[in-house]
């Protein structure tokens, strides 16, 4: 995070930027290109980091179904209150009034915001391409018809909607109530590959697979579908950061999940009262929540950096040094000619 | 045109008939009207729960609920919410002024903001500044609205008031809040290392010195500004919007804002007597509508081959002075207020929209709306902000890129009119049509909002409605906030075509 702002001759300075690009990505597959700038970015691979660390952790603690794990207390198991449920050696989270451990409650909900983030995200991610693909492939009445399908469900925001079906699915299911959500968020998600979708169908390959023979289904599968891959991975990820606060949200309303369930947001909702006395048990709830929400942001937008070529890097004045040297040792008659890439 | 609105209005209110139907469909789905009954062990609960399911008319098909609802509701009959006995209409009157209250002034706080900040980073792409927007941004938007909203409530809320008791800010307090605003203003500047090491200096120089005069002043306890400070602030402010909409170059709109300040300030002791007469919100509107047309009027007077710039450089810094001397006069009531036995000398509102049992004029009144509003407010304005950085610095940066700014430029046009004049106006475009979108977005995180701070406003109403198995009010609910969004939708597209000359309405 320098402060230092991009020479602004732009001319040079551009070709010296393609000239980094091109020497970069040489000889590698797409896929390698993407891992590449991924893990360039710095954000989304700590957030990535810690991710797959929260996870692990709210796995392996408490365990899953019949697997206890190997954290000592269960999350709806009361027991007597130590100095006041402050978090001690063996609470390190602390307890509520009835004696329960919230490190084990806590991981219990960060499981059930995980479990509906997962479901979420598949769901809308079939949702979203299937009525995406089909409306931007099939053009007409088909993409008038889901268009209008698409808009009928915009015009609720999102939380009223899911107040209603969360408290259609009970609440007592986090994959039931998951799924549900899943059915409101697609929408964005399948504009934004109808939008791919209708420049990509008049592209040079899907015209080639067509005469070639090739079905609606494989052209749109095989052909269409891996150029909007970028797009879509994007997309989902962010929509998995706001599932995540949905739930939390609807939860904390009281039409999410319901007791004896664990969530995060139904914590906060049952702890807020105890601000004053005890705050541990508002913060750790609410700091899983951002620390989840928070990696996902960034973890999105490190796929969108790597998959969008158009938003790169500047590249640091020791990269740009590094190419002018590259440049100079053949400095051609006019001067602005660059050597072919790789040719030094 | 007319045959454009017609027809979105028509298809708009097709979109409404069937998003009703099914969302009538999974209300009376998802309610459970008998859940207190079931758990009960009254000896005659099979009896109450025949009464009930009589009254509520569960035997008939929803499908057919749903077309005897609409009947009554285009009749203007809302229905009647069943566990209380009230009748929607009464229970929406008070909850969509509350509402709006809230949701209006979120708006256009966030948009100032949000727009201010998003422009500042796009021009700084890549700066300190720039990152530093960028992930704020980001943690903005990962925070969950109602913990947000417990954390204002206790810091924002409770923390102050205790503040109040005793108002003195540490020296460490006054140099750190120094600091942080010092090295904001100077990372927002930017420039040579001199230039910022002014702009540091200056900024924690006005900063530490305006806490220290507060402190010294009483001002915590006895707020105003007063004719000194407006005279401040109002100059700073006619330099500032000079320098911005016409450039400090134009002299008679320089000399036309100045003139709107000493005007303002001519007229400070003679208001305060109009304003001990009995007030309300229309005098407010009528005073507002002078001002600007003084404002306007003075430009003109001033004259020059450029009358229209004078003039808008001229009424909105009248605008802003007249603000202040508004909220001046707000602010004086602020001892009494204090002192009133319903506040207690805790003014900082947790609960509610307005305080029971206050008294007091119009005044009192308005000033007890603002301390009401003023932490929902700021927890919906902490969400929204961030998606407007975004938008705008995005707008911006795409804006900025363009052909005509690079005209703009090599036709040796300063750098603040190809900001202001070709890059801002642009950047608007878009967002005009985001705003009445957002808006929707909006009403959605005042549900949480007016659950934390129970504010009796709509989302609230329709929490309570939903929970409590009351489909009548949930109905009028999701009825206004559909048809708002259609209309929000149809005025977006207009406002588009409006303002973007390449497209066409009725195409």
């Amino acid at each position: 995070m320098s402060n230092q702002t991009p020479p602004n001759d732009s001319a040079s300075s551009a070709t010296v930027e393609n000239q980094i690009e091109l020497k970069e990505v040489e000889g590698l597959s797409q896929g390698q290109i993407v891992r590449r700038r991924f893990f360039r970015h710095k954000g989304a691979v700590v957030a990535l980091v810690v991710l797959v660390a929260i996870v692990l952790l709210a796995i392996t603690s408490i365990g899953v179904g019949s697997w206890t794990g190997w954290w000592k207390f269960t999350p709806n198991e009361t027991g007597t209150v130590i100095d006041g449920g402050a978090p001690n050696a063996t609470h390190p989270f602390g307890q509520d009034e009835a004696g329960r451990d919230i490190f084990a409650r806590v991981m219990r909900g960060t499981q059930t915001s995980l479990v509906i983030m997962t479901t979420v995200g598949l769901i809308a991610l079939a949702m979203g391409i299937v009525v995406g693909a089909l409306s931007g492939y099939f053009r007409g009445r088909t993409d008038s018809f889901l268009m209008r399908f698409t808009d009928l469900i915009i015009t609720m925001p999102v939380i009223v909607i899911g107040a209603v079906l969360g408290l259609l699915s009970g609440g007592d299911n986090a994959i039931v109530f998951g799924a549900f959500l899943g059915l409101v968020l697609w929408p964005p998600l399948a504009r934004l590959v109808r939008g791919e979708f209708l420049s990509l169908r008049e592209r040079e390959f899907v015209d080639a697979a067509r005469v070639a023979g090739a079905s609606s289904g494989r052209i749109i599968f095989k052909h269409m579908l891996p150029n909007a891959v970028g797009v879509i991975i994007v997309n989902t990820t962010l929509l998995l950061s706001s599932a995540i606060l949905l739930e939390t949200s609807l939860s904390y309303l009281g039409v999410g999940i319901q007791r004896p369930a664990v969530s995060l947001g139904l914590m906060i909702s049952d702890y807020q009262e105890a601000f004053a006395s005890r705050p541990w048990l508002f913060w750790w709830p609410g700091a899983f929540i951002v620390g989840i929400a928070l990696c996902v942001n960034f973890i999105g937008d490190g796929l969108r950096d790597a998959f969008d070529p158009r938003q790169k890097n500047i590249p640091s004045e020791r990269k740009m040094a590094r190419a002018k040297r590259i440049e100079r040792p053949k400095p051609s008659a006019t001067g602005d000619a660059l050597p072919e890439p790789g040719a030094s | 045109m007319f045959s454009f609105i017609s027809r979105r209005l028509l298809a708009g209110l097709g979109t409404l008939l069937v998003s009703t139907f099914a969302m009538y469909l999974l209300v009376s789905a998802s309610i459970r009207p008998f859940e207190d009954l079931e758990q009960s062990t009254n000896p005659n609960k099979l009896e109450q729960i025949a009464q009930r399911r009589e009254l509520l008319d569960l035997d008939t098909p929803a499908v057919i609920r749903y077309f005897k609802w609409l009947g009554d509701f285009v009749t203007g009959d809302l229905g009647v919410g069943w566990r209380s006995g009230q009748p929607v209409s009464n229970m929406l009157q008070g909850a969509v002024i509350s509402t709006i209250q809230l949701v209006a002034a979120a708006t256009v706080i966030a948009i100032l903001f949000g727009v201010m900040v998003g422009i500042v980073s796009a021009l700084r792409q890549y700066s300190t500044f720039d990152y530093l927007t960028i992930f704020v941004s980001f943690v903005l938007y990962s925070l969950p609205a109602f913990w947000v909203a417990v954390l204002l409530k206790q810091w924002g809320a409770i923390g102050f008031n205790d503040f109040l008791k005793d108002p003195s800010n540490s020296p460490l307090v006054i140099v750190v809040a120094g600091l942080v605003i010092g090295l904001l203003c100077m990372l927002a500047v930017g420039g040579t290392v001199k230039r910022r090491a002014t702009t540091f200096a200056i900024a924690f120089a006005a900063t530490a010195g305006a806490i220290l005069y507060l402190q010294l002043s009483n001002w915590w306890l006895d707020p105003n500004l007063g004719p000194v400070i407006i005279l401040v602030t109002g100059t700073a402010l006619a330099f500032a919007i000079t320098a911005l909409t016409s450039g400090l170059k134009n002299r008679r709109a320089l000399g036309a804002s100045l003139t709107t300040v000493v005007i303002g300030l001519a007229l400070y002791y003679p208001l305060q007597s109009l304003f001990r007469m009995p007030f309300s919100w229309m005098y407010v509107l009528g005073l507002a509508l002078v001002t600007v047309a003084v404002g306007i009027a003075v430009g003109y007077l001033w004259g020059g081959p450029d009358k229209g710039i004078s003039a808008r450089a001229a009424s909105l810094t009248a605008v802003v002075v007249a603000g202040m001397i508004f909220i001046d006069k707000v602010m004086s009531l602020w001892p009494q207020y204090m002192g009133a036995p319903a506040i207690n000398g805790r003014p900082i509102a947790t609960i509610g929209s307005s305080t029971p049992n206050l008294g007091g004029n119009f005044w009192v009144q308005t000033l007890d709306t603002y301390t009401h509003l003023l932490l929902p407010t700021l927890a919906l304005v902490l969400i929204q902000f961030a998606g407007y950085t975004r938008y705008s610095r995005s707008s911006m940066l795409e804006v900025m890129n363009q052909d005509y700014i690079r005209t703009a430029r090599a036709k040796g046009l300063p750098e603040r009119e190809v900001i202001m004049r070709h890059g801002f106006r642009n950047t608007l475009i878009p967002l005009a049509t985001i705003v009445p979108i957002d808006v929707i977005t909006l009403l959605g995180g005042a549900i949480i909002t007016e659950q934390v701070f129970a504010r009796p406003g709509m989302g609230t109403l329709f929490i309570r409605s939903l929970r409590g198995a009351e489909i009548e009010p949930v109905m009028a609910y999701l009825v206004i906030v559909a048809a708002l969004a259609i209309l929000a939708n149809i005025v977006a597209d207009l406002i588009y075509a409006a303002l973007d000359p390449r497209i066409r309405v009725n195409a």
